[in-house]
């Protein structure tokens, strides 16, 4: 166990200070005006929680937070297993390591409204190397007209952006396992899966809970690249919750249910996020104990 | 069979960088192109490459302030939020106090809210502080999601390393302080590499924040991009060519931190 000590909450103090400065005023300022009916900024009546009550009621939304869902599910199960795959392929030392390394990364370094343009180029069946690709193979696709197609565009797209912060934490990971591991895991003739089961998957419990945690707020809040490939379409294929979400507060320059909105959104990613933090938390130690 | 893994190993690797980069090479052609090829023909390479869209923004100093722009808020960032969050995340992991759990799992819910929703307040905040379009309060807000993240992945890091080794050093006659720079933080340097890349690339890409708080003086590159957009139509060559290049200072970043994420830490050393 750790030893308990009051003082380290000195260490703890500037960074609380720090986020709180950025994040506690704000949230208040949203909390205030989800009661209201901010009608001018000098005008404004206390409506209580009429505005929680509606979009709680509101169908549109829970069709998008079931689209969400199921998107976040879906990034969760390729991104995750694709990511320590990688990770375990790409070579630890030499140039091979670093040419590997740089290369892995360059996608999670263009901004995200490029990333949309880029791929709204990328996957015209005319001019762009994947829509051609795909008809001269002879597959019917079409990110504008099929809904299908634009779902799975706009994974794909995420899978080939944000991969990379997967691989690169399993990848540091897996690093930071003391060789003495391996030597033992030699000696007992531990074939390469009891390797992967008893030595790598335990020690990278913490970087697996961080890209898990990571990629599913995430994705959950993803925004700016369905909205430049598809703009939500078609129809409401790829409208996520926080398309949604803007379309109400910018659209119709409504703060209070907007507020209101984003409340309950935080409530529910906050929720999922904890759930899944105590599961991890939960199997983690299970693993610990017979591994 | 050890060399038939090996294969598969690479085959799956070569694959996935394929993937990889083939949308990256696309924005490359794209932006050797003029719009009007981009637009009209489909073609493996540029036919008729041409430089004018880097010339653009290398001679345009809306343009290249951008990129100077954002890499100090992100300069800024970046050192603050390695500087407050080591030591809690070395507190984090190894003392328990009053309230630890709950303040490392709330630290994470600062990442969780969507960020269009705290534009007018954070809009609110500054100009009362007088911050507005300085670089200094891109780099503040900014803190918000990189901070968190900072303390979790370190946090993981300096977990992995022994309590003895803390021990040891204390009863050898360290200092708090020099244990901490001369010996822990050699040992974690994989965790400090992984956290700062993650900390310049998430500043990096922020735009709604970014674009919300500056005006002239800080304006950051990817708020210049949005301009690309414009009466007659997208500039595409020109958002191309300016992509490529927001890719270059973070390559520099990780070739930099490339040993530090490589090498992890050896246990024999201590």
């Amino acid at each position: 166990m750790k030893p308990v000590d009051q003082k380290a909450w000195l260490l703890v103090l500037p960074v609380v200070l720090c986020v709180a400065f950025s994040a506690v005023l704000p949230l208040m300022t949203i909390v205030n005006y989800s009661v209201q009916d901010i009608i001018s900024p000098d005008q404004r009546v206390f409506v209580g929680t009429e505005w929680f009550r509606s979009v709680l009621r509101d169908n549109d939304l829970h069709e998008a937070l079931l689209r969400q869902l199921v998107f976040s599910l879906a990034v969760l199960l390729v991104e995750i297993p694709l990511g320590i795959a990688l990770a375990l392929s790409m070579p630890a030392t030499g140039w091979r390591a670093s040419a590997v390394l740089v290369t892995v990364a360059l996608s999670l370094l263009i901004p995200w409204n490029v990333v949309g343009t880029i791929w709204q180029i990328y996957g015209r069946t005319d001019i762009g190397l994947l829509g051609v690709t795909l008809t001269t193979l002879g597959v019917d696709y079409n990110y504008t007209g099929s809904s299908v197609d634009a779902w799975v565009t706009v994974l794909v797209m995420d899978v080939w952006h944000w991969t990379p912060l997967v691989a690169l934490l399993c990848y540091a990971g897996l690093r930071a396992i003391p060789d003495a591991y391996y030597q033992a895991a030699r000696i007992d003739g531990a074939s390469r899966l009891a390797v992967f089961r008893y030595i790598q998957l335990p020690k990278l419990r913490g970087v697996l809970m961080i890209a898990v945690l990571l990629r599913f707020m995430d994705s959950f809040m993803i925004y700016t690249e369905p909205f430049v490939l598809t703009g939500g379409g078609p129809g409401n294929a790829t409208t996520f919750l926080s398309q949604y979400l803007t379309q109400k507060a910018v659209g119709q320059f409504d703060l209070g249910p907007a507020a209101a909105f984003s409340l309950v959104y935080f409530l529910i990613i906050l929720l999922l996020c904890f759930v899944l933090y105590n599961w991890m938390q939960r199997v983690g130690t299970g693993e610990r104990h017979d591994g | 069979m050890a060399e038939r893994r090996f294969k598969s190993r690479s085959l799956f690797l070569a694959l996935y960088l394929a993937f990889a980069v083939l949308p990256i090479y696309w924005m490359l052609t794209m932006s050797l192109k003029t719009n009007e090829e981009i637009l009209s023909t489909f073609a493996l390479w540029p036919q008729n490459p041409t430089l004018d869209n880097y010339r653009t923004i290398f001679t345009d100093p809306a343009w290249y302030s951008g990129y100077i722009n954002s890499l100090i808020y992100v300069a800024i960032n970046t050192v603050l939020s390695l500087l407050v969050a080591l030591p809690a995340a070395y507190a984090f992991s190894r003392y328990s106090f009053i309230g630890d759990k709950h303040v490392f799992f709330w630290l994470l819910t600062n990442r969780m809210t969507p960020p269009a929703v705290f534009l007018l307040p954070f809009f609110q905040l500054y100009t009362t502080l007088g911050l507005m379009d300085t670089h200094l309060a891109v780099a503040l807000a900014h803190l918000v999601f990189n901070v968190p993240l900072a303390v979790w992945i370190l946090e993981g890091f300096m977990s992995g390393v022994p309590r003895e080794i803390d021990e040891t050093a204390y009863i050898d006659g360290y200092s708090f302080p020099r244990f901490f720079v001369t010996i822990f933080l050699p040992l974690i340097k994989a965790g400090i590499g992984v956290a700062a890349f993650f900390c310049f690339m998430f500043s990096w890409v922020e735009l709604l924040l970014a674009r919300t708080l500056t005006s002239v003086d800080a304006k950051p590159i990817v708020a210049t991009m949005t301009r690309t957009v414009s009466a007659s139509g997208m500039d595409w060559g020109l958002l191309a060519a300016a992509g490529i290049l927001t890719i270059v200072p973070g390559a520099v970043v990780i070739w930099f931190v490339r040993h530090y994420i490589a090498k992890g830490f050896a246990m024999g050393r201590v």
